[in-house]
């Protein structure tokens, strides 16, 4: 057992706090950091700053962008890019579809969409949730038919993030709905500009508008835009939610936001109760890193360690507690979420509630924590 | 970065795995043995100390084994695991501890030399009625009269303070401060009486009781005090991991097992979310309480004390959660004494309040929250 990192990975590190705190806009960090929304284009210059650098998508495959390093890198990188206030390349590029793409697309798939994927030029959206099919995703009832070289598909996705920027979608549709719920379901690339497909908003709680719900009538989808086998669609849908689920606790950025939360208690910081909730947050935040440095230490052959379900669980439960600290730190403030540039509050104040109640997807979304809880009695414990 | 055991370190698991298996494999000979004085088994005392597990943390120079924290961490693991009575915590990492730290080389190969040989127990003899896990001492003043030093007040609770045959007395010296003593055992009034975790403890009432000075006369050592009561709660955390790890090993085998309305426990989902959870608090607490002890090997103490503020807080929360939890899981069973998983419940309860619980430990991190940013755990190396 050793505690410190190698002079290799510490170098590593330093290198990625290096470029992360100099080479990304200090606007888009700043933005990050005192937690206003993105717009689109600061999300995508972003991720091409980061691209340029070979640093977008480091755990894709070489061939197409991606860095040989170990886990613990990867790990590094993640977290010093979350410390800095560097927004993660968009997740349903970097981390979802372009590794399906990678493992399951055709060459000519592959060509046509993974270096456009890397670099943001193409913003994909996420077509797998339905009314009916949240967690129990193979219930899910958009259909595609075949009809001489195109798939027409019809049918309904729902809160689809950030749909209403989105260049192509990634569906799941039911191809064969003559098995097993499970067999019948192939993935399919559709372009959002097709005939057919609308996106709708859906208002969130916030006030915010983050999901939308997205409409198939008789969209025409050529043949060669199947991604795999016909009917491997739930294989894929695996791989990919698999992967969703490593590097989903935000360590480094709730740290970040504890820290700064700390600062901005000021004096208030010394008061009993204040102090022993920061210092029962930060215990532990610090088990939950070190958690994830087990789980990276211990992971082996790119499979995730089954305790990567604590971090998916008791990640986004702290990221919901430190955001809601803010709200009580802003204290009456808080309530001014749509107060403009005038006003006579700190700017910090005006995002706090929104953030909080928009964190409440956290332990929804990403395999609600219910199924989490589930994996590891039934994976881990084997009850 | 590493959180693995070398081959040596495995190898070392291994055996005292074996060892406490053939010992208290059967929870029914915990039992029995615990059942009559001293509370532990003699014989595996012994045993422990033909393995070199009573001399690992003291140098070779004073009879010992030299070995590291994480060596001695994977023995208090696996005490956990068996709730094994041993006195290990205290006679070894506590009082033969101080010793190291503050002895003359004469006391530390006499003393130290013994206690790994399983000859002579030792037993630190520092808790005082109104006392709450301070590094200092009040209730017992050392008095010197031309070079002889005597000592007067209450030690109470003493673990394994009856049985043992040197106390190691921590005592207010005639200048202020905190002094450590080598007491005989049969020089003090001793009254023992058995812990509801199966142990031993006493109350060592001393009147002018002759003493010997630990190390230099007149020294004050309550900040090696402290460091080795930090070095205690890193350890006592590792044999609560290990107490918790069997405890919900047990909790899910009976919930596999036991039928109720006809279907196993484990079909009822309130039940099996509730050992997932208690599964979350212990990978936690283990992350945690494996950090803790390779920060000991930084031997930095404000490292050290920082690190085990915050295993102690971790392992509080985890051992209360648990343990009651693994009692709530079993039912009516887990509240007998013939079955183990409550005396897993009981021995969590004494390691979180022998060194501090989770209010003491979060207090003090709560008045240290301002002198950091934000933690890094890698960077105390």
């Amino acid at each position: 057992m050793q505690l410190a990192l190698s002079a290799e990975d510490q170098k590593f590190r330093e290198q990625m706090r290096t470029f992360f705190t100099t080479e990304v806009s200090e606007d888009i960090r700043r933005a990050v950091i005192e937690g206003r929304e993105l717009t689109k284009e600061q999300i995508v210059e972003s991720q091409q700053t980061l691209n340029k650098a070979g640093l977008a998508v480091p755990h894709w495959p070489t061939e197409w962008g991606g860095q040989d390093w170990s886990d613990l890198q990867r790990h590094i990188w993640n977290e010093e890019m979350q410390r800095a206030g560097v927004p993660t390349p968009l997740a349903f590029n970097a981390s979802m579809i372009g590794p399906v793409l990678a493992q399951f697309g055709s060459q000519e798939i592959k060509e046509r969409f993974l270096p456009k994927t890397a670099n943001l030029d193409i913003w994909w959206s996420q077509g797998f949730s339905e009314p009916d099919a949240g967690s129990d995703l193979a219930s899910l009832r958009t259909t595609a038919v075949k009809d001489g070289d195109d798939w027409v598909v019809n049918g309904q996705k729902t809160w689809t993030t950030l749909g209403q920027y989105g260049d192509w979608i990634f569906t799941l549709v039911r191809t064969d709905p003559d098995v097993k719920k499970q067999a019948g379901i192939s993935m399919l690339l559709i372009d959002m500009t097709s005939p057919g497909l609308t996106v709708r908003p859906i208002e969130l709680i916030d006030g915010g508008h983050e999901v939308n719900e997205v409409w198939f009538e008789d969209v025409r989808v050529p043949a060669e835009n199947l991604v795999g086998e016909l009917n491997s669609g739930w294989t894929i849908a695996k791989f990919l939610l698999g992967n969703e689920r490593v590097g989903v606790a935000p360590v480094g950025t709730t740290k970040r936001i504890l820290a700064r939360a700390k600062s901005l208690a000021g004096e208030r910081a010394s008061e009993p109760l204040l102090a022993a909730r920061i210092a029962e947050l930060e215990n532990d935040l610090l088990a939950l890193e070190l958690t994830a440095l087990r789980v990276v230490a211990h992971s082996a052959d790119g499979e995730p360690h089954p305790a990567s379900s604590v971090l998916k669980l008791r990640g986004t439960e702290l990221q919901q507690a430190v955001s809601e600290l803010m709200v009580d730190l802003a204290g009456p403030a808080s309530i001014a979420s749509g107060a403009g540039g005038d006003s006579a509050l700190d700017e910090w104040t005006h995002h706090t509630t929104p953030t909080y109640l928009n964190l409440r997807k956290a332990s929804i979304y990403g395999g609600s924590n219910e199924i989490q809880r589930q994996i590891i009695s039934r994976t881990i414990l084997g009850l | 970065m590493d959180f693995t055991y070398d081959d040596e370190q495995d190898a070392l698991r291994d055996a005292v795995r074996g060892l406490l298996t053939k010992a208290y494999g059967d929870f029914e000979q915990r039992r029995q043995t615990t059942k009559v004085d001293p509370g532990f088994s003699e014989k595996t005392w012994t045993q422990m100390a033909e393995m070199g597990l009573l001399g690992l943390p003291f140098s070779e120079d004073d009879g010992g084994v030299g070995a590291g924290p994480v060596e001695i961490a994977i023995v208090c693991q696996e005490l956990g695991r068996v709730v094994a009575p041993e006195p290990y915590l205290h006679a070894v990492v506590l009082a033969g501890g101080l010793v190291a730290a503050c002895g003359s080389a004469e006391q530390r190969g006499e003393l130290l030399g013994a206690l790994s040989a399983g000859e002579r127990l030792l037993a630190f003899a520092h808790d005082e009625p109104g006392s709450r896990w301070a590094a200092t001492a009040s209730g017992v003043s050392a008095t010197e009269d031309g070079g002889s030093w005597t000592l007067s007040g209450t030690k109470e609770p003493v673990v394994q303070g009856a049985r043992a045959d040197t106390l190691v007395v921590s005592a207010q010296l005639p200048d202020g401060g905190t002094g450590l003593f080598v007491v005989d055992g049969e020089a003090a009034t001793r009254t023992g009486y058995p812990t509801y975790d199966g142990g031993r403890a006493a109350k060592v009432v001393l009147d002018s009781t002759p003493a010997t000075p630990l190390g230099e006369p007149g020294r004050d050592l309550a900040s090696s005090i402290a460091t080795i009561l930090d070095l205690g709660r890193i350890m006592a955390g590792n044999q609560a991991i290990g107490a918790m790890e069997v405890a919900l090993r047990q909790t899910t085998e009976y919930l596999k097992s036991r039928k109720q309305f006809g279907v196993p426990l484990s079909t009822f989902q309130a039940l099996t979310f509730r050992a997932a959870d208690m599964y979350v608090s212990l990978e936690l607490a283990t992350s945690l309480v494996q950090w803790a002890t390779m920060v000991v090997e930084s031997g930095d103490p404000d490292a050290v004390r920082d690190a085990a503020a915050r295993a102690g807080l971790q392992v509080s929360r985890a051992g209360r959660h648990v343990g009651q939890e693994a009692i709530q899981l079993h039912g009516g069973i887990g509240m007998t004494a013939e079955y183990a998983v409550g005396s897993y419940t009981s021995v969590l309860t004494m390691l979180e309040h022998l060194l501090g619980d989770g209010s003491h430990h979060l207090t003090g991190l709560s008045e240290r929250i301002t002198d950091h940013e934000d933690l890094d755990p890698l960077a105390i190396a």
